[in-house]
């Protein structure tokens, strides 16, 4: 059995789960890691150290920067020379994309964020949500290759063996691109909320903190918005305490306190971290649904009744903005930091 | 402008949906067009305030996906068309993909394909993409923004790691997040025009396109496992003695 895994990165930067594809595909046989851009062969070496028994590399100034269009066409033309059983993707805006193209090219389907996956004689059986995570499906593929985009955390991360060595194949790019990338904006940071194993979220509430006076001359959205900023600085202070990312409520983002980014939720990111602290939240089933499979919930609210405690394991009715920065503060002595 | 966007109908993000001898239920829950595909029919209407033209609204379902179009329609959208036949009940994303190929040729073709980012019904987000592959069209998927000038339209797309400005020429397939703009709400003249409006449905035959034989198809459908719903509440009389104790529980989780 032969399985590619398509190693996503940004930049050089891998996203985490690539090697936990990686390591779903060990598990089936050969395991072929495909690695496109340019001046990637560090990306390349850390494959092999996660396990691949080899990496086919496409290094080509077409690929510098991601477009679907030629990034699809050239895993179309590996997959159809080379016929592995199956092509392992971590779940990202760009692979969403590239696996739907080339699954038309290779007239194929692609099952995508899937949380398990078992072989079943030369085909696969993939576990996936859907309507939001209410329903789960167990659902088949019956083109070839079988395509998959892993859900993040869902499957182990192989052990890294440094400086272990293999093979490193250089390949072709295929295809014509049909846009050109301008640039890049930097007014949201990098946000991995699938790849996080906690996370800190704030909503409507990190708003509602009376006690702060705004700088004068800013109306009342604005002082808003700046409160909301001031809590939304306990939270991070938190999520980074414990190595963990910074989440939010649709209501925090449509209230423009924080980036879409980082929108936990139907709307935005379905997470499931080891530890999930929302603060100031209320639990609108559009939260809910995004959070939910967290393997430990911790609500903090004013509101006794607010629905997110029925999702909590534990609870604080109180205020926000005493409760966070008093449990940095014991998270840094307990934790020894 | 010839704008064409590309909507669904699903069950009420609030409905209670569950497995229920081996198909999906929602109950009584409305049926609605796909939240995410409001913002591509408001996104249509930006261009098409901008740059003048026309929005059509597309949708493949049965003749109950009328509604959806409808509210499309309300919106402002200036027409819509329905694509409906029964040999599209077990439709996959490339079937769907192929099926809106066929019908936006039969439309015309347009400047620019708008979908939303994903359905909350199968949530694969793979339509958009293979709709342009299949149309051989740029994509400029996941956009926060849109800006046309002459024949070229830029976006501001955006991905975990931030924003990219991606640019390509008219014609093209793009998909829209929520930075595009809350979708206005329909007007007291836009639901009255809906309801009065004559949507045309196209069978297979007339888009000229043959049911195209699923390769993706569920084996089973199961109800997610029960969660332990037991919380504990935790107190003291400060901030820092409630903190306290949260922080014991946590650390003795082994989550961290």
């Amino acid at each position: 059995m032969k399985t590619f895994v398509y190693i996503d990165h940004f930049k050089g930067e891998v996203q985490p789960s690539s090697w936990e594809a990686l390591g779903l595909a060990k598990s089936f046989g050969t395991a072929v890691a495909l690695v496109f851009g340019t001046g990637v062969d560090d990306v390349a070496k850390m494959a092999v150290e996660y396990g691949a028994d080899e990496v086919l590399v496409a290094d080509d100034p077409s690929l510098t920067d991601y477009r679907a269009e030629v990034y699809a066409s050239t895993l179309a033309a590996l997959a159809s020379s080379q016929s592995p059983n199956l092509i392992l993707f971590p779940t990202t805006a760009r692979t969403r994309e590239m696996a739907a193209m080339a699954a038309i090219d290779l007239n194929t389907g692609v099952l995508t964020d899937i949380s398990g996956l078992e072989a079943n004689g030369d085909s696969f059986v993939a576990t996936r949500p859907i309507y939001e995570g209410k329903v789960i499906e167990k659902t088949v593929c019956s083109g070839k290759p079988v395509m998959a985009t892993i859900r993040g955390r869902a499957f182990p991360k192989p052990e890294r063996a440094e400086g272990k060595s293999g093979t490193i194949t250089k390949v072709a790019a295929t295809g014509e691109a049909k846009s050109t990338v301008e640039g890049y904006g930097a007014s949201e940071g990098a946000v991995n909320l699938g790849d996080a194993a906690v996370i800190v979220s704030g909503g409507r509430g990190v708003s509602n903190n009376p006690s702060l006076t705004p700088p004068a001359g800013m109306d009342e959205k604005q002082a808003e918005v700046w409160r909301a900023q001031q809590g939304f600085a306990l939270v991070t202070e938190l999520a980074q305490l414990l190595g963990g990312a910074v989440g939010a409520s649709r209501a925090a983002v449509d209230g423009g306190y924080i980036p879409y980014a980082h929108q936990v939720g139907q709307t935005g990111k379905v997470v499931a971290p080891d530890l999930y602290i929302a603060a100031g939240i209320s639990g609108a089933i559009q939260h809910l649904v995004g959070m939910r499979n967290a393997k430990l919930i911790v609500a903090i609210n004013k509101d006794a009744d607010a629905p997110i405690f029925k999702q909590a394991r534990y609870g604080v009715v109180g205020d926000l903005f005493a409760i966070l920065p008093a449990l940095t503060e014991a998270m840094k002595k307990k934790l020894g930091k | 402008m010839k704008i064409i966007a590309c909507i669904k109908q699903v069950p009420d993000s609030e409905a209670k949906v569950k497995a229920e001898g081996g198909q999906v239920s929602w109950g009584d829950a409305p049926l609605v067009i796909n939240p995410f595909d409001e913002y591509a029919v408001e996104g249509a209407l930006q261009m098409k305030e901008a740059h003048s033209g026309s929005v059509t609204a597309l949708c493949i379902g049965p003749e109950s996906a009328k509604e959806a179009l409808k509210h499309a329609l309300a919106m402002g959208a200036d027409e819509a068309v329905l694509v409906s036949d029964p040999a599209l009940d077990n439709l996959d994303t490339v079937g769907a993909a192929k099926v809106l190929a066929a019908a936006i040729q039969k439309i015309g073709g347009a400047d620019m394909v708008i979908f939303g980012r994903q359905t909350l019904d199968n949530g694969a987000g793979l339509t958009p993409a293979q709709t342009a592959r299949v149309l051989g069209l740029p994509m400029l998927g996941l956009a926060g923004s849109i800006k046309v000038e002459g024949s070229a339209v830029t976006v501001e797309r955006v991905i975990e790691e931030g924003r990219q400005i991606m640019k390509a020429n008219l014609p093209v397939v793009l998909s829209v997040v929520q930075s595009i703009g809350e979708p206005r709400y329909p007007s007291f003249m836009g639901i009255r025009k809906a309801s009065k409006a004559t949507i045309p449905v196209w069978s297979l035959g007339d888009i000229g396109a043959s049911a195209p034989a699923p390769i993706v198809t569920r084996t089973e459908l199961m109800n997610p496992p029960v969660q332990d719903a037991t919380i504990e509440m935790i107190t003291g009389e400060t901030p820092a003695e409630i903190a306290e104790k949260l922080a014991d529980k946590i650390i003795a989780e082994k989550v961290l």
